[in-house]
């Protein structure tokens, strides 16, 4: 990890299904270089015997009886989506 | 009558009958009117459920049915928590209207102990930022200087407690969203251990990292507030067993905790009125008969890298949740489901958000996993190993100064994100290795912008950060002194 990678902003913008304009890709690409840059003290700490840390305070295997409760309304529960009908979330045709 | 006053000063008034909490909530109001235009605290505040909960607190102590120390007390919420019926709109244009369908684990606690549901905060769009300028609604301006940043995330709750527009608030910290923006508004600020308070209904950032904490202007109101929110919820299965108890009754201040001071800190660039504050506030410490020691925790400049690999990388899979079919904003001009996804993010979340979305996701991409978020979170092992061997060697608390500066100016660092991100280089260790944090307010600069000072205790040790501060309070006035309002 001694070189900065490549940081190619079109492919990750795909990954991340994020539409960014001509204008922010200009921005963001020297900005989030730099940052990268920065990210390179990572590659110099010997991590070699240490475990990862996931969680900070970590707690396993919560566990409960599997017993049915209240949950939303249907009509509740898509009250927020653009688009519905019928009791259902409507998107664009999916299957040609 | 005194309108600013804090949640055990109103809690005396109610109980002798001074005020009612109905009366009191109706000139919250009527500040919040006169004076929260220029500053931009709140992003809502539903009024008649507000003078409604009122009502009800004060006909309980009527009956003698007062249901204790938070009952009829207002207390706001940063906008990443969610209220019934409420909007809950994350300062993002693509949640702008949004509304909670339930409400979040705290408000239940909070609405259980009698509290009163008040404002709803402004903050860095999805929690992500220093100074709430990435907020689609606007910056909040900081209360003591009004061309400065009330710093962020949690912007909106550190300068509406500032502004007396509430007694008591609640923010989020994932890497000092709520010790930051306390510092930089002058009042108290708490981010306890990860796990202490339920994260249900608090829309999620970085996971592993985000906490609930309280902001006032008394340290008793932290432990009041903290007794009532914190404990197990079934909701959230990375939340604590056992509840904090006994709230601001078992404070004293009578305490000499071994103080550790990491010399790491002091060699970071910073202003020199907050150092000689801090180091004032050392003194005051020493003067109580309180052992100093200076410490080393010498992964701490690493944390910053660990961070924002963590961070970005949870971030980017948490929003992946928005994408235009579940949650309100989809874009007109999508003709495909792709597009769905692709132009409704592009339109709905701003600068900051898209930046962090990139990077997280750059940094879980693959052939970058194991050198990025893997290493990152080796990196965070041997942060959280410094502070332990610390607290075994017998430190009972760390002191550090809270950041580098005092708040800065609106516009200044904005356009600089890496500089921003250093910004956070004091009040990021806690959170990577999952402490309880507390920023006291101990001082204001030449200029009068408040200074602050960071303690962090082992884990689940909130009560002795708050004993500390209370030993603080009882010698300092700097938690009294109020911003320039005119009021």
């Amino acid at each position: 990890m001694a070189n900065t990678p490549d940081f190619d902003i079109d492919y990750v913008a795909k990954l991340a299904r994020l539409d960014l304009s001509v204008e922010e890709k200009a921005q963001f690409e020297p900005q989030l270089g730099k940052i990268i840059e920065y990210f390179q003290q990572l590659g110099d700490v010997d991590t070699d015997h240490v475990e990862p840390t996931a969680h900070a305070n970590p707690i396993y295997d919560v566990l409960r009886e599997d017993e049915p409760q209240a949950v939303f309304e249907q009509n509740v529960a898509i009250a927020n989506a653009p688009a519905s009908q019928a009791g259902q979330v409507v998107v664009p045709k999916v299957i040609e | 009558m005194e309108i600013y006053k804090t949640a055990s000063q109103l809690r005396s008034a109610l109980e002798s009958g001074e005020v009612s909490s109905e009366e009191w909530v109706k000139q919250l109001i009527q500040r919040i009117e006169s004076l929260d235009g220029e500053i931009n605290s709140h992003l809502g505040l539903d009024k008649e459920s507000a003078l409604g909960q009122a009502k009800a607190a004060d006909q309980r102590r009527a009956n003698g049915e007062s249901l204790g120390a938070l009952d009829g007390i207002p207390i706001s919420l940063k906008n990443n928590m969610a209220i019934k019926g409420q909007k809950l709109t994350c300062g993002s244009h693509i949640l702008e209207n949004f509304e909670s369908p339930y409400d979040a684990t705290v408000v239940e606690k909070l609405k259980a102990a009698g509290a009163v549901i008040f404002g709803r905060l402004n903050m860095d769009e999805f929690a992500m930022g220093s100074s709430n300028e990435t907020s689609y609604f606007g910056t909040t301006r900081n209360p003591w200087n009004l061309e400065r940043t009330p710093g962020g995330s949690s912007g909106g709750s550190a300068a509406a407690v500032a502004a007396g527009f509430c007694p008591v608030s609640l923010g989020s910290d994932t890497g000092g969203s709520i010790r930051q923006p306390a510092s930089f508004c002058g009042v108290y600020g708490l981010k306890p251990t990860y796990g202490r308070i339920s994260r249900y209904g608090l829309v999620a950032f970085a996971s592993s990292l985000d906490q609930i904490g309280p902001l006032a202007r008394e340290v008793d109101d932290l432990a009041d507030v903290l007794t009532a929110v914190s404990g197990l919820d079934p909701k959230d299965s990375s939340s604590y067993p056992e509840t904090v108890t006994g709230g601001s009754s078992e404070l004293n201040g009578e305490v000499k905790p071994v103080i550790g001071v990491p010399k790491e800190f002091f060699e970071y660039p910073m202003d020199e009125e907050v150092l000689s504050s801090v180091k004032a506030a050392i003194a005051y410490y020493e003067k109580q008969g309180c052992e100093v020691r200076e410490i080393s925790l010498p992964n701490s400049h690493l944390s910053v890298s660990a961070y924002y690999v963590i961070a970005t990388a949870e971030a980017s899979s948490n929003l992946a949740r928005f994408d235009g079919i579940r949650y309100t904003h989809r874009s007109k001009d999508a003709k495909d489901l792709m597009e769905v996804y692709f132009k409704s993010r592009g339109e709905g979340f701003g600068e900051e958000v898209k930046r962090r979305i990139i990077l997280g996701t750059f940094a879980l991409s693959s052939g970058y996993h194991d050198a990025y978020y893997l290493k990152a979170q080796k990196v965070r092992t041997l942060i959280r190993e410094d502070f332990s061997k610390n607290f075994e060697d017998g430190v009972d608390l760390i002191l550090t100064p809270t950041a580098p500066t005092t708040a800065f100016k609106i516009d200044e660092s904005i356009q600089d994100p890496l500089t921003m991100y250093l910004n956070d280089i004091f009040t990021i260790p806690a959170n990577l290795a999952g402490l309880p944090g507390l920023s006291v307010p101990c001082g204001a600069s030449s200029e009068n912008l408040p200074i602050g000072f960071q303690l962090i205790a082992p884990h689940f040790k909130e009560m002795s950060l708050l004993q500390a501060a209370k030993l603080y309070e009882n010698g300092n006035e700097a938690h009294l002194v109020r911003p320039p309002l005119g009021n």
